[in-house]
This record gives structure tokens, sequence and C-alpha cells, in this order.
């Protein structure tokens, strides 16, 4: 891409972007962290996780000052708007998964004495996977501006929905099976459906990287991979 | 592709996506110009739609003002500037030189960049150009001389001092009393050039309101070096450069997605 005239102009541009890779980097670090400390049962781990919320916060503030006065100075157009446009909106997903990591981690230091069965674990574990290297995918096709990679990251958020059916219909059945397992259970429903949420989050910014290159928007349906009957009320509610 | 029947003196073929003949109120097609030797003007298509306005941008010298005032034959006032091709007005070519061309001036009026009120009246600022076409009696000139002012939103500004001269008044009431005079002869296209480069954000405010009440009842064309004037007022933007339409599409999709990577970088500040 040619410079602008004004080089400030770039300048602010860039710090934009350097703000939006970095919160990328936490929020793809706090996902994972949550999980692993969920899976091995490390309350320590996920302490520290919890720690970094505030900076990720710190850093969607910066963006959208930053944004707001690069749209007020420079009155920005074509891409330079749907690039200003789409840090708002990145930052913000951003923000939102470090949230629902942080929420995950919290609940780990609640549980982590708790759980009776360890393979209740299995099937979260592998569900967050899928939606950290969805992050991740979708961190990647932002940083190169890869439209291929940002849909790719749009279409395979079914896999991820189809797994919290899954994971949602093993942890029913643990609850049936013995009350004691109701407790914890309950919290890694949520873990679930946080997880879950994750995944829209990358899907969200999927979109916006489809935007920002191309110019036009995504269809509003997308892939739904959900599908059981005894779904929670909450499930399907985006 | 055949001549149609509000075309009749169209040469060439139509480019594609050109718009239904019907909502069309100025098409130019195939037209070049020069200045002497000089081509400023290169295969220009273009379609004016009724009751739109539309937008020209580009950088000095890329032939947006030249184009403007191809439409109302204004170059006719030098020698060695020519015009090739057609300019149709409802299917007329504007550019036949047999066209009475004050009758073409009273049905496509045009504002200048800078106010240029007659050293007279602000009355008869706009009374000049109406009797100029017209044989009206002082009863109805009146009415409208009002009808005008009021069009150009400078009525309540000015009605108590329609003797004052059209001197007297600011910066951006002369653009409004120049608008007011420009409409007060009932032109069908309405041009500007630049109408508010040498006014304040508040009469560019007014002016830019005007416009976008005066498109109900005018085909309007703009130049404008402003392109958020361009993006707040038009309909469609035309990107011009070096004498070439770059692009001309819906002012929404050109100032957030262009197709052409010249018009990104000229709208963006990315240029040369």
């Amino acid at each position: 891409m040619t410079d602008h005239t004004v080089k400030a102009y770039d300048e602010e541009l860039h710090y934009i972007g350097g703000k939006i890779s970095e919160m990328g980097g936490i929020a793809e670090k706090m996902l994972v962290d949550a999980i692993d400390a969920l899976s091995r049962l490390d309350a320590d781990l996920a302490r520290r996780t919890m720690e970094r919320d505030p900076k990720l916060d710190l850093l969607q503030r910066e963006v959208e000052e930053m944004a707001v006065l690069t749209i007020a100075r420079r009155q920005p157009m074509a891409n330079d708007l749907r690039e200003l446009v789409s840090a708002i909106h990145i930052a913000s997903d951003l923000e939102r998964v470090g949230d629902l990591a942080k929420n995950i981690a919290k609940r780990t230091t609640k549980i982590s004495s708790d759980i009776r069965v360890p393979r209740t674990l299995i099937g979260l574990k592998h569900m967050a996977d899928i939606a950290a290297l969805q992050l991740k995918n979708v961190l990647d096709a932002y940083a190169h501006r890869n439209v291929a990679q940002a849909d790719d990251v749009w279409r395979r958020d079914a896999d991820v929905d189809a797994m919290e059916d899954s994971v949602f219909r093993d942890l029913l059945t643990f609850m049936m099976e013995d009350p004691r397992n109701i407790s914890f259970c309950t919290h890694l429903l949520f873990c679930s459906k946080n997880i879950e949420r994750i995944g829209d989050h990358a899907t969200n910014i999927a979109e916006t990287v489809h935007y920002l290159v191309t110019g036009e928007p995504l269809p509003v349906d997308r892939p739904k991979g959900g599908s059981s009957g005894t779904e929670p009320a909450t499930a399907g509610v985006k | 592709m055949s001549m149609t029947a509000t075309a009749p003196q169209a040469t060439g073929t139509l480019p594609p996506n050109w718009p239904d003949p019907k909502s069309i109120k100025l098409s130019i097609r195939n037209l070049n110009f020069y200045y002497g030797t000089t081509k400023a003007l290169k295969n220009i298509n273009l379609p004016l739609l009724t009751n739109k306005v539309t937008a020209f941008i580009g950088p000095s010298g890329c032939g947006k003002s030249t184009l403007l005032r191809i439409l109302n034959r204004m170059y006719d006032l030098y020698p060695n500037q020519r015009a090739e091709g057609d300019v149709l007005l409802d299917g007329q070519n504007v550019l036949d030189p047999k066209l009475d061309i004050n009758l073409l001036r009273a049905r496509v009026g045009m504002v200048f960049q800078k106010p240029t009120p007659f050293p007279m009246t602000i009355y008869d600022n706009i009374a000049f150009g109406i009797k100029l076409y017209e044989k009206v009696p002082k009863s109805e000139l009146d009415g409208r001389i009002e009808t005008a002012l009021r069009s150009a939103a400078l009525w309540e500004e000015v009605k108590n001092k329609l003797n004052a001269s059209g001197l007297s008044l600011s910066g951006g009431q002369q653009q409004r009393l120049c608008i007011a005079r420009t409409v007060a002869i009932r032109p069908e296209v309405i041009l500007f050039d630049e109408p508010c480069s040498a006014l304040d954000p508040i009469s560019t405010a007014k002016i830019e309101e005007l416009i976008d009440e005066l498109k109900s009842r005018y085909t309007i064309a703009i130049v404008t070096h402003n392109m958020q004037q361009a993006a707040r007022c038009s309909d469609r933007t035309a990107f011009m450069y070096l004498g070439d339409l770059i692009e001309f599409d819906e002012t929404n999709k050109i100032f957030t997605s262009p197709s052409q990577k010249q018009t990104q970088d000229y709208i963006t500040g990315r240029f040369g």
C-alpha cells in the first residue's frame, strides 16, 4: 500500500494495528492458559490468567481512543475508513474473548478441587482447542489481510457449535448419573458456553476481516452446527 | 447498439451498466475536449440522472471543471476551445452549433467558486436574470423573487433590505444570492463549481442543506475539492484524473469501497 501524503496518518494507523496485534496475542494466550489451567486443574495458572485481563481492557480503550481521534483528524475514506471501523470492532471482540477466558479461569479456581470425574474435561478441552485454533487463524487472517483464511474461520465456527452440543449432552449424562456431579458440571457447562462464545467472537472478527479487505459484508446467515433438541435454553442465542 | 428515441444524436455504443435512458437528464457520450491542441477530456461517458446530485472529484487539472463548463457551453466564450462528442439534454445535443446558447443557459444554470453578485440591489440581482429571459409583470416579479430567495434559504435574512447592494452581503449570503439568481430562472439543471471553497463552515453547511433541498426539483452536478462534501451531498460520484473518467459509481460505494486503486489512493490521501 502506498503511504499517505501525511506521514502522521500512517503512524496513527500503524499504532492502532500494533495495539490490535498486542491484544490478539494476549487474548490468545489467555484462552490457551485458561484451558490449560482447567484441564490440568491448575488454580495458580488460572489466577495468573485472570490477571492479564485488565491489560486487554486498557488496550481496547487505547485502540478506541486513537481510532476516534484519527477519524476526527483525518476524516478517513475507503480502506482507511474500513481499517479504523474494523479496528474498533476487533478490539471489542478481543476484549470480550479476554473476559470469557477470564471467566473460565475464575471457575477453574472455584472447582479445581471438586472435579470428581476428570474425563468430563476431555470434550471441553477438545472444543477449546478448536476455538483457540479459530482465534489464532483469524488473527493471522487479520495480520495478513487474508480473506480466504478469514472465510475459512467463518465457515468452521459450526465445528465449535457442534462440539458444544456434544459436551452439553455428556455433562447432562454425568449429572443424571450422580447428583454430586451437578455442581462442577454446571460450572463446566458455563465454561463450554464461554468457549462457544469465543468461537462466535472469532467469527465476528472473520466477518470484519472479510469486510475490511473486500469492502463487502459476508452473508448474514452462516453455517450453524448446533442441532441438539436437548440443548440449553441459552444455546443458539447469539 | 441502435440509437434510442431519447438519444437521437448519440454516436457509438453505450457503455455497460448505462442506466435507463428515461432516468437520465444529461447524457455525456464519447466526449473529448481540446484547449488548442491539448486534449483535456478523453472520451468521457457519463449520465447525470434526473433529480440526483452527481459529484465530480479529482486533483487540480483533471478536467472536472472543464467538463462542467461544457454542460452549458461556457467554453464558447473562449476561442481555440473545442468539444467533440455528444452532450444530450433530454435527448437534445447541447454541443449543436445551431443551439440557442441563451436558452441553454436558462435551462442549465451555474454557480461559481467565488460569489458573483452584480453591483446592484439584492432585488435587481435576481430580477435581472428573470427579465433577461422572460417578460414578467411587476406584481408577479415580486413573488418570483421572494420564491427564489426562499429557495436559496436567504429570504429571512434579506427580506427587509431588498434594496441594499448585493455586495453588502457576507460571502455565504452572496453565494446564496447567486443560487437564488440561478433558481429564479427556473432551470432544469444546476451546475455548482466548487460553490463552498470560499465559504466558512456554517455557510458551507447552509449551501449543502440547500443542495439537498434543491435536488427534489433539479438535476445537480457539483465539482468539489472537499471529499467529505462530495460524500455528504451527492448520490453518485465521478473520479477524474488527467482528463480520464477513472471511476463513476454510487457515492456510498466510492467512499467506502472504490473499485479502482487510483480512486482509493486519491480519496484516502495517498496520491503521488
